[in-house]
């Protein structure tokens, strides 16, 4: 039971990034019709934005250390902790959410340059060549990851208070040998408000009304006279930022490297076609469900009955759902169903 | 005269829209069969349900005495019915002797033949065939052109030829001559003259009257996915209940 | 216009044959011309053959020839391992096994088409990958890769002396120029059946297929068998690329089979020209012909370059340039990439032909200019 449970947790927060990642994929599918592959490599760029500032302020100067008294030694001291003492420790404990900070203008910024200046010229071309240049987009932009980060992923710790196991099972009742990092919890925590806020923002907004309109009749919402165009800027640049922020929250749980943003888009491609191209709530649902499916196939249990089925069920799930029901579990009938 | 198309009580809904009612209509051999009715009448649902591409919520679809209801497009084809389509369906990536010698490549291998060691230029038959048909269509000059690349009235043709290369025993024209200028128009017509001669069955839906008049030999009139008339043209044209349903009362 | 076609092939097959036996001669004096470099050539030459005859022609970008790619390789060392280093049954088992893979993967995936097609055929891949990784690894001898042995039974070729035998076509081995040739012979094979399967009416009825599905069907063809057709006979070809690979170099891992490989195969077909007979050839030539010159190169290398430049201007050059080369060639084949999805969808062989045409356009302004006029109309 408690191991359910905590299999449960560990689907969720995985489910959580698949989740965020896909949102924006499905997103940019059904209001420009684009298939993005190079959605993972923003992703990627969201986490190394808080290796970034990490970086930026643990820049350090040569100081003596104080604590070695027999000779005359020297340590790296940032800047930080030199200036303004414990506060600036905590800042940089802190350097992970802060760069939730950099990370949205940052995103922003890369979103809306993409767009205007590539994505743009491919709304009519063919998804082959769309799949194509974008792909080719994403080995640019993590090649230049690489060329500044290098290849190896760099650990990137959460704060200090989060870093141990929250006592969940004390909580619910289960016993105390039921735990779970906190800042995995944080980051359900973290998903859960990014997906509300993107539906609020979809939902009660009239830009949104207009979105979901677009996602529904493309052409009908362009003969209205609304300038689509430069709403489908704003809405790339949204995605861009949501996948952006996941990864950015991700980096202490999976230290970024350079090709973490291509592992994460086979995956999130296939929580799209599960949830249904377009369907910002079957990415949601798709991106959960998938993430409890791979824990549970982890199971040692699990595993024993049928051999190496962790390695292969999401890909099992999207090859059924594809074939039996191409529209996905949410997405609306019509919607890619050759 | 034999019985080619027999078409039998088809029903078809589209969520509450009763689009066909009860329809039955037979078309003879060698005869050509004009289907005319004002816009949203069901022409083009009772052309898709007999090609394959919707099937009927009930009722039968009898081809030479087979039912054609739940084949696949391609077997509809072998069975010898073959459609032209509204908008130029044609392959716009290939050059219009290519275009003809596909559907001329499909009589002669069937469904489905892996012929991945014989050369083209060795098909002389075919191609023969093909240049024949287009030649007959007055496309000759364009045999080598990218079929993509030219006029609508030319694609149209273009499509024409593609289904008459096949010899079907059965040809569905959907508005053949739908947005061609006029003296394309009466070239249409000629043509498709020239095959009733050949005794090839067509069934023809069509909105210019003049095409209809010069070449039916029977008409059945459609209205909210229902045949209201069915006879000669001179019967449908005096018909009071089909002025008033098609043009609202004024004179065909 | 029909009997010069068909000349012309035979003219086409002697001119390639030569050129490709001959390579020794003509890659030297680029830097290309030893054997380990020219084998890659061919490898990939016939990967990226067997690739376009299914992109090129049909249209269906699939994401995953890399498992077959691997499925060649491992089926080419376990014919090492268990019957004999002759490497004619180890060919001939690669090309049949990741055929069969081929068959059930296809018949999945062409039930669907457009990127769910894509996909699928990702899925699938992945899927493979992961396993050969995991539980396979009694198959595949998981992240060491698969090797020979000293007892492997080996059974056809009886007890070996000292050390691990070489792949060898009775009794000649593999080695040097050796192997070499035959990927050359593969080549040419692969080269030729591909001529073929274009100037045939079945690769015309594919093409039309990707000209416009719909049409086909209601022309009378049954589209799924010929699409899967194709992509056996596609997949037939990754598995002699794999194999071929075994060949040169008995080992098999099963990096060979994810999805960056499935790209790279795309890549090289985009880049040459999709569609065209030798577009993928000249893909796959550019592609490892690079790679090979900008990942050897290094700063050392690059200052020697360019030590013509001032001092001051060198540096900067150095360290632009230096980003694109050595570790970063990834980064030039990604820019490279999107500069020809992006300004050429045709590939290389849509650049000579636009070039041509260009050049054409010159002489004949100059002379008589309603010929020009016309060409343009074109």
């Amino acid at each position: 039971m408690d191991a359910i449970f905590l299999q449960i947790l560990n689907g969720l927060d995985k489910g959580g990034a698949y989740a965020l990642i896909a949102l924006g994929l499905t997103l940019v599918f059904g209001t420009l019709g684009v298939v993005n592959f190079a959605h993972g490599a923003l992703f990627m760029l969201g986490a190394f934005c808080a290796i970034t500032l990490e970086k930026i302020l643990t820049i350090s100067m040569k100081v003596k250390d104080e604590s070695i008294t027999f000779f005359d030694a020297y340590k790296e001291q940032p800047y930080l902790e030199i200036w303004f003492g414990d506060f600036g420790t905590t800042i940089i404990d802190w350097s992970v959410p802060i760069s939730i900070l950099l990370a949205i203008p940052v995103m922003l910024l890369i979103g809306l340059v993409m767009e205007r200046g590539l994505i743009k010229h491919f709304y009519k071309r063919p998804h082959a060549e769309q799949i194509l240049v974008t792909f080719g987009l994403a080995i640019v932009l993590q090649e230049i990851v690489k060329s500044f980060f290098g290849a190896n992923p760099i650990p990137s710790p959460a704060p200090e208070i989060f870093s141990g196991s929250a006592p969940i099972g004390v909580l619910l009742g289960l016993g105390e040998s039921v735990v779970y990092p906190w800042w995995r919890l944080i980051y359900l925590l973290f998903s859960g408000i990014i997906i509300f806020a993107v539906f609020a923002f979809l939902q009660f907004t009239t830009f949104g009304m207009v979105v979901r309109a677009g996602m529904h009749d493309r052409e009908t919402v362009g003969l209205l006279g609304i300038n689509v165009e430069h709403r489908f800027t704003i809405v790339f640049g949204i995605a861009a930022v949501v996948a952006g922020l996941a990864g950015v929250m991700y980096a202490p749980i999976l230290p970024p490297d350079y090709h973490m943003g291509m592992d994460f888009l086979v995956l999130s491609f296939v929580v799209v076609v599960v949830g249904g191209m377009g369907s910002l709530g079957g990415a949601v649902a798709a991106g959960f469900l998938l993430g409890i499916l791979q824990s549970f196939a982890s199971m040692n249990e699990v595993k024993a009955i049928i051999p190496g089925i962790d390695q292969i069920i999401i890909y099992l799930v999207a090859v059924v759902i594809i074939l039996v029901r191409p529209r996905g579990l949410m997405g609306r009938k019509g919607v890619m169903e050759d | 005269m034999s019985i080619v198309l027999s078409i039998k009580n088809v029903d078809k809904t589209f969520g509450g829209l009763h689009a066909l009612g009860d329809i039955n209509l037979d078309i003879e051999e060698g005869k050509t069969h004009a289907i005319i009715g004002p816009n949203g009448a069901g022409k083009s649902t009772l052309l898709n349900c007999c090609i394959g591409r919707l099937i009927p919520d009930s009722g039968t679809v009898e081809f030479e005495g087979k039912n054609m209801i739940g084949m696949q497009p391609h077997e509809i084809n072998h069975a010898g019915m073959v459609r032209v389509f509204q908008t130029p369906e044609i392959f716009p990536d290939l050059t219009v002797l290519q275009n003809v010698m596909i559907p001329a490549l499909a009589r002669r291998d069937g469904t489905f033949k892996f012929n991945a060691f014989v050369s083209l230029a060795s098909e002389k038959a075919i191609e023969a065939d093909a240049v024949h048909i287009l030649e007959d269509m007055g496309l000759g000059e364009h045999i080598h052109k990218h079929a993509g690349s030219m006029s609508r009235g030319d694609k149209r043709r273009l499509e024409l030829a593609m289904g008459l290369v096949q010899h079907p025993r059965l040809l569905l024209l959907d508005e053949p001559t739908a947005g061609m200028a006029r003296h394309d128009t009466n070239r249409t017509i000629d043509l498709l003259k020239r095959i009733k001669e050949r005794g090839m069955t067509k069934i023809i839906i069509e909105h210019d009257m003049h095409v209809v008049f010069s070449l039916a030999d029977t008409i059945s009139v459609l209205a909210q996915g229902r045949i209201i008339a069915s006879g000669t043209p001179d019967e449908i044209r005096g018909n009071p209940k089909v002025q008033e349903a098609y043009l609202g009362g004024a004179e065909l | 216009m029909n009997m010069p076609l068909l000349k012309n092939d035979w003219v086409i097959m002697a001119i390639f044959t030569v050129a490709v036996l001959t390579a020794p001669l003509w890659l030297t004096p680029v830097g290309a011309g030893y054997p380990d470099l020219m084998q890659k050539f061919a490898i990939f030459g016939i990967f990226a053959i067997g690739f376009n005859l299914l992109f090129g022609l049909t249209g269906y970008l699939s994401f995953g020839h890399a498992v077959f790619l691997g499925v060649g390789s491992y089926t080419a060392v376990w014919s090492f391992k268990l019957l004999t280093m002759n490497v004619l049954p180890a060919v001939i088992f690669s090309i049949l096994l990741a055929g069969v893979f081929a068959v059930v993967i296809g018949y999945l995936s062409l039930r669907r088409s457009g990127i769910y097609f894509s996909i699928l055929t990702l899925a699938f891949a992945q899927m493979s990958y992961n396993l050969a990784y995991s539980v396979l690894t009694p198959l595949t001898n998981g992240e060491t890769g698969l090797q020979l042995t000293m007892d492997d039974p080996r059974v056809l070729d009886g007890p070996v002396g000292q050390g691990l035998p070489s792949t060898q076509l009775f009794g000649i081995e593999m080695s040097g120029y050796n192997g070499f040739y035959f990927c050359a012979v593969m080549l040419i094979l692969g080269f030729f059946i591909s001529l073929r399967i274009f100037r045939s009416p079945f690769g015309l009825k594919l093409l039309a297929i990707k000209s416009n599905q719909t049409r086909m069907k209601y022309t009378g063809f049954n589209t799924r068998p010929y699409l899967l057709t194709a992509f056996v006979i596609s997949g037939m070809y990754a598995g002699l690329a794999g194999s071929l690979m075994a060949v040169t170099d008995p080992l098999a891992g099963a990096e060979r089979m994810q999805w960056t490989a499935s790209g790279e195969v795309v890549l090289m077909t985009i880049l040459g020209g999709a569609g065209t007979l030798f577009g993928p050839l000249f893909g796959a030539g550019i592609i490892k012909y690079f790679e090979n010159i900008f990942s050897a190169m290094n700063d050392g290398r690059l200052h020697e370059i360019f030590a013509f430049l001032p001092d001051w201007l060198e540096n900067i050059v150095v360290a632009i340039t230096g980003e694109f080369v050595g570790e970063g060639w990834h980064l030039t084949l990604g820019l490279l990439f999107m500069i020809v999805v992006i300004f050429l969808p045709g590939g290389v062989v849509e650049g000579i032909r636009r070039a041509s045409a260009y050049v054409k356009g010159i002489f004949q302004s100059s002379g008589d200019k309603d010929v020009a006029l016309s060409a343009e109309k074109e």
